[in-house]
């Protein structure tokens, strides 16, 4: 399989810092860096941290008559979210549903004034452009020479200051294009680990010059994609393939905060997405089941997989464990699944680990308190 | 008397006992350990029984009996400092066990055979 495996422009330099690349999504990413997944997510929370993100697709929807709103109409089709009305330089977030109300991946959509820039999920990245490829009117371009960087933690802001002084101006979900050294690097103050920080996508060419611009600054270390988890995983965000699927819906997903008012029933563009009926009736009324968070009892993690249970002697089963492990700066496990959704939260629930059940607790999301400069 | 396992164990003769841990390269390759379950003090074990979890940041993993015998002692402050395995693997015991067969222990890798495997 290793001719298939695809590299980042950053490959060499993870390798030069004494990385562990593993397979990831067809990609050969860094899973950590000789600080350590515990170091580097404690580090990240602390400092500032920089990830790799550059296997995630970033794609051009373009109008083909010039004009942003066909676009946006032409995304709404697709997508169950306020697309129309996202201002020139802002970014939202945004899934991408089947005719069944089954999530088919999430994104991010910023409006870059005459068209949007969509960022997927790597493992998605090539359905994603098909199903984009089935609108009228819009021109879908995959992005193929640049890379993605994110910088996350309490101090990127002031280190991006640092090299590209204009971006201290910027809010969160603000999408906005800079100067560096000659090269058009396009900003996002977003990321996918509960801190402030920025997603920067860089041209081929200054990928790995910008990267090391970045590392060079006191405050800055190389993160992987283990810490990535765990830090996504005590934001309580959650992760394709995982917490979502085809087969989960957004209520079930619990994003229905995506799906603004003017796509849900009574809205000015209600539906016109795939699998509109049964995603709006089940927001109107309320899931079943829905994402939770878990807190087990004592140190040991309750992974992906592991079987939850009602009370500590049933046979019915309340769900599977879809994302879980330590998470560093709680000091503890989390983990993510989804289940009744009428249980209180401070529930004890039963989790099956090595064939005892250990007991958790029905926690609030997110695990660790956001920090985001709104 | 210092031995290794296959399994990146290392084995301390101390009078008619085994001390068991893990290797450095075994904690490397396991990442930052977060949580340890022991066995019970007492128990009969076989070889190749999986006696003791080991949970780190990445991943489940099993420590196996590495010959039959009993559990005499295990190292209960590790399951309050399981980040000692990263710190230093050598120090960082988890059992005691008493071999049913006293020679057991020489069957298994010296230093120089095992730095071999690994390297």
């Amino acid at each position: 399989m290793a001719d298939t495996t695809r590299r980042t422009g950053l490959h060499d330099l993870h390798v030069e810092l004494g990385a562990r690349m593993v397979p990831f999504a067809g990609w050969d990413m860094p899973v950590q860096f000789p600080m350590g997944v515990m170091a580097e997510h404690l580090h990240t929370r602390e400092n500032a941290g920089l990830f790799d993100v550059s296997h995630m697709g970033q794609v051009f929807v373009r109008p083909l008559d010039g004009n942003i709103q066909t676009a946006a109409l032409a995304l709404e089709t697709l997508i169950p979210a306020n697309v129309l009305d996202l201002a020139p330089g802002r970014q939202r977030y945004g899934l991408f549903t089947n005719e069944q109300g089954g999530i088919l991946d999430d994104l991010m959509f910023a409006n870059r004034g005459d068209h949007f820039l969509l960022v997927v999920n790597a493992a998605c990245a090539d359905q994603d452009i098909a199903h984009l490829r089935t609108l009228d009117g819009v021109a879908i371009e995959p992005v193929t020479d640049r890379g993605l960087v994110a910088l996350q933690g309490p101090r990127s802001a002031g280190v991006l200051e640092r090299l590209i002084p204009a971006t201290v101006e910027m809010r969160f979900m603000d999408s906005l294009s800079f100067d560096w050294q000659g090269h058009d690097l396009w900003i996002s103050r977003s990321g996918y680990t509960g801190e402030d920080g920025f997603e920067i996508s860089v041209p081929d060419a200054a990928l790995e010059d910008f990267a090391r611009a970045l590392l060079d600054q006191p405050e800055v270390a190389p993160i992987g994609l283990g810490a990535r988890d765990s830090l996504r995983l005590e934001a309580g965000m959650p992760l394709y393939g995982h917490d979502m699927d085809p087969d989960v819906t957004p209520a079930q997903a619990a994003l229905g905060w995506s799906i603004p008012k003017a796509r849900r029933n009574g809205g000015a563009r209600a539906g016109g997405f795939p699998g509109a009926d049964a995603v709006l009736a089940e927001l109107d009324a309320g899931a079943a089941t829905t994402r939770r968070g878990l807190r087990p009892e004592g140190r040991a993690p309750i992974r992906e997989g592991v079987t939850l249970f009602a009370d500590q002697t049933g046979d019915a089963p309340l769900g599977t464990v879809r994302s879980g492990g330590f998470g560093p700066s709680v000091g503890g496990p989390v983990a993510m699944a989804i289940i009744d959704a009428s249980l209180p939260e401070g529930a004890t629930i039963w989790a099956e680990l090595r064939g005892k059940r250990v007991p958790v607790t029905i926690t609030a999301l997110p695990f660790v308190t956001p920090s985001y400069k709104r | 008397m210092l031995k290794y396992t296959d399994d990146h164990e290392w084995l301390r003769a101390e009078g008619d006992e085994i001390v068991v841990g893990i290797t450095k390269h075994a904690s490397e390759q396991l990442g930052d350990v977060v949580f340890i379950e022991l066995p019970e003090e007492g128990t009969d074990v076989i070889a190749g029984d999986e006696i003791v979890v080991i949970e780190s940041v990445k991943a489940a993993s099993d420590i196996t009996a590495p010959v039959g015998g009993t559990i005499t002692a295990v190292n209960t402050a590790l399951a309050d400092a399981p980040g000692d395995v990263n710190a230093d693997p050598m120090a960082a015991w988890f059992f005691r066990i008493k071999p049913a067969d006293p020679a057991a222990i020489e069957g298994f890798m010296d230093e120089a055979a095992y730095k071999a495997l690994v390297d």
